[in-house]
């Protein structure tokens, strides 16, 4: 990687000729940077008066390079950079690249039981806060202003928790191949019920302020509507999936961390439409409470969060000061990392976008050989093309809102 | 400023200028990456930014007085960015928030522009991945300081 070259005059800026312009109509480019195309998506859009006739969305404005990023990254190290592809649910990201290395390990089924409830617990309340921007922001799309406030103080509290256990309140690093970093800090279950007491609540403010509301009715119902079939075709996943009617959640279909073990429905909507995706939504934050609560109950039992295996986990920093042993053990862990066995491994999770996947490659050394990422987001999207031609461009933002792209992940 | 007897008011128009300016700094509505999100944040409630007078985020670069950089620029965005800070109306600052802005960050790599300020003048850098945005409030009260002072802004760059 050369990072001497420093562009002083940036390259001309591109304009894609994907769209023809026939007769009366008229070509428009959304983005990359407006309001509703929530990130840096671009679309160049054929229009006729108001309605479109074609939509082509134009990504990689944000392409960071993460795959390749992380080849030159120790494993452990590389959960860093792949924690910011999905921003708003860095965790499931985490745990989603540790899942597949633990599989190549071959220690899956060595995780301790704690480390696992807390695996949970944080994939669940990374759902939360991402839903949470999602509707705050969807509102604000719509012109629902005061939505994206309540949104943003529940999300505030649930922020609260994850900077309390990793350390940052958006990318902790606090998922670690072999179980979590630390075990929750003190005082951090009792925020964690104030949390829970106040949740039903805050939902019912949401549900209030939206659900029933005739002017969001309007704008959504029969908007963006996908078939099942078209759903599965264009490989849609997550709650644009279960809004089509199909129950198909990673957590139900291929559980990890013991998501067999919690009760929960997997909420479904047949319409398939923008409000459908919208009541999807709120649900699944109403059964990752129902996760919660029986989270709750199994944090009382203490226990460890980290794998016992010295080849993987590095000694508890209290010993080090007591024992050399210790000491060479932590510095070898930190500098050189550890090995995987050559081989390739894929695992998947539920983010709240849908299947989040890492499909990894080890040659044997301590660094990934490859990274290749199944981002939901990025087929999620696509559908856009698909559905946006004759409707209104009022509708299309509807869409584009209903779909919940994040671009970190869909550019990578 | 200072008030004379009887109930007028004194002073320099260009003090009152800058006090306006100062308190209606009107961000541009770019959201790049995470840090856009925490940039959302001080809209919200806990943070408020209004209290500054810099909730208004416009969407159009004509009417907006401050670009935010929120997140890492990718070569592809680059132009996009520079193009905008072009279409901003003097005079105007720039805050590169975190780390990725700064200096590229933690991706070290061919994709992503190694700071923003190669690109566009930066006034003020909000270190962090993402910075709290406590970090922002501040820096916004540093863009509001060098007005008063008489800044114009862009002065620090990078070639
Ligand atoms: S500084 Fe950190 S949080 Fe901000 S855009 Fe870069 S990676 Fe994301």
């Amino acid at each position: 990687m050369s990072t001497t070259e420093r562009p002083t005059t940036p390259p001309e800026p591109m304009t894609p000729e994907i769209v023809s312009r026939e007769g009366n109509s008229m070509v428009l480019s959304m983005g990359p940077q407006h309001p509703s195309t929530h990130g840096v998506l671009q679309i160049m859009l054929e229009i006729e008066g108001e309605t479109v006739v074609k939509a082509e969305p134009e990504i990689g404005y944000l392409h960071t390079g993460i795959e390749k990023s992380a080849e030159n990254l120790f494993w452990t190290q590389a959960q860093t950079v792949i924690e910011r592809m999905d921003y708003l649910a860095p965790e499931s990201n985490a745990l989603c690249y540790a899942l597949a290395t633990e599989r190549l390990l071959g220690i899956e089924g060595k995780i301790p039981e704690r480390a696992q409830t807390i695996r949970v617990l944080f994939s669940e309340l990374t759902r939360m806060a991402s839903h949470c921007v999602w509707l705050g922001t969807h509102g604000i799309d719509i012109g629902a202003i005061t939505v994206f406030f309540y949104c943003f103080d529940l999300r505030e509290n649930l922020l609260d928790l994850q900077e309390a256990a990793g350390g940052a309140r958006m990318h902790p690093n606090y998922m670690r191949i072999g179980g979590v970093n630390g075990d929750l800090p003190q005082g951090f279950l009792d925020r964690f019920d104030a949390l829970l007491e106040k949740f039903p609540g805050r939902m019912r403010d949401l549900r209030g302020l939206l659900q029933a509301n005739p002017i969001f009715q309007d704008r959504t119902i029969d908007v963006g509507t996908l078939t099942p079939e078209e759903a599965v075709r264009w490989n849609v996943t997550g709650p644009a999936l279960r809004a089509s009617g199909i129950a198909y959640d990673v957590r139900r279909a291929f559980p990890y961390c013991g998501f067999e073990t919690y009760e929960f429905d997997v909420p479904t909507r047949t319409e398939g439409d923008a409000y459908a995706r919208f009541l999807v939504r709120l649900d699944e934050m109403e059964e990752s409470y129902k996760i919660l609560k029986q989270v709750r109950k199994r944090l009382d039992t203490p226990g460890a969060v980290m794998i016992d295996d010295p080849k993987i986990a590095a000694p508890p920093k209290e010993t080090i000061a007591l024992s050399m042993e210790a000491l060479i053990h932590h510095f070898k862990i930190v500098s050189e990392g550890f090995r995987v066995p050559p081989g390739d491994a894929y695992a998947s999770v539920e983010s709240p976008r849908g299947e989040l996947g890492y499909y990894i490659v080890s040659d044997g050394g301590n660094r990934p050989y490859r990274i290749r990422t199944r981002p939901p987001s990025l087929y999620n999207l696509q559908v856009l093309k698909h559905i946006a031609p004759g409707n209104l461009i009022a509708d299309l933002v509807v869409m584009i809102g209903s779909l919940d792209p994040v671009f970190g992940e869909v550019d990578r | 400023m200072e008030v004379g007897p009887g109930h007028f008011l004194l002073a320099k128009l260009d003090d009152v200028a800058r006090w306006a300016q100062s308190s209606s700094v009107w961000p541009l509505t770019m959201g790049l990456a995470c840090c856009a999100i925490e940039m959302m944040t001080v809209t919200a409630p806990e943070y408020d930014i209004a209290r500054l007078g810099s909730e208004v985020f416009r969407s159009s670069p004509r009417q907006a007085d401050l670009m935010i950089v929120s997140g890492r620029v990718a070569q592809k965005m680059a132009p996009v960015v520079k193009r905008l800070h072009d279409q901003m109306a003097d005079p105007k600052w720039v805050i590169s928030m975190g780390a990725c802005a700064s200096s590229g960050g933690v991706f070290d790599n061919y994709a992503v522009v190694q700071g923003v300020d190669t690109i566009v003048p930066v006034d003020v850098y909000v270190p962090g991945c993402p910075p709290t945005p406590d970090g922002l409030l501040y820096a916004v009260n540093l863009i509001q300081q060098q007005i008063r002072e008489g800044g114009r802004g862009g002065v620090l760059a990078r070639g």
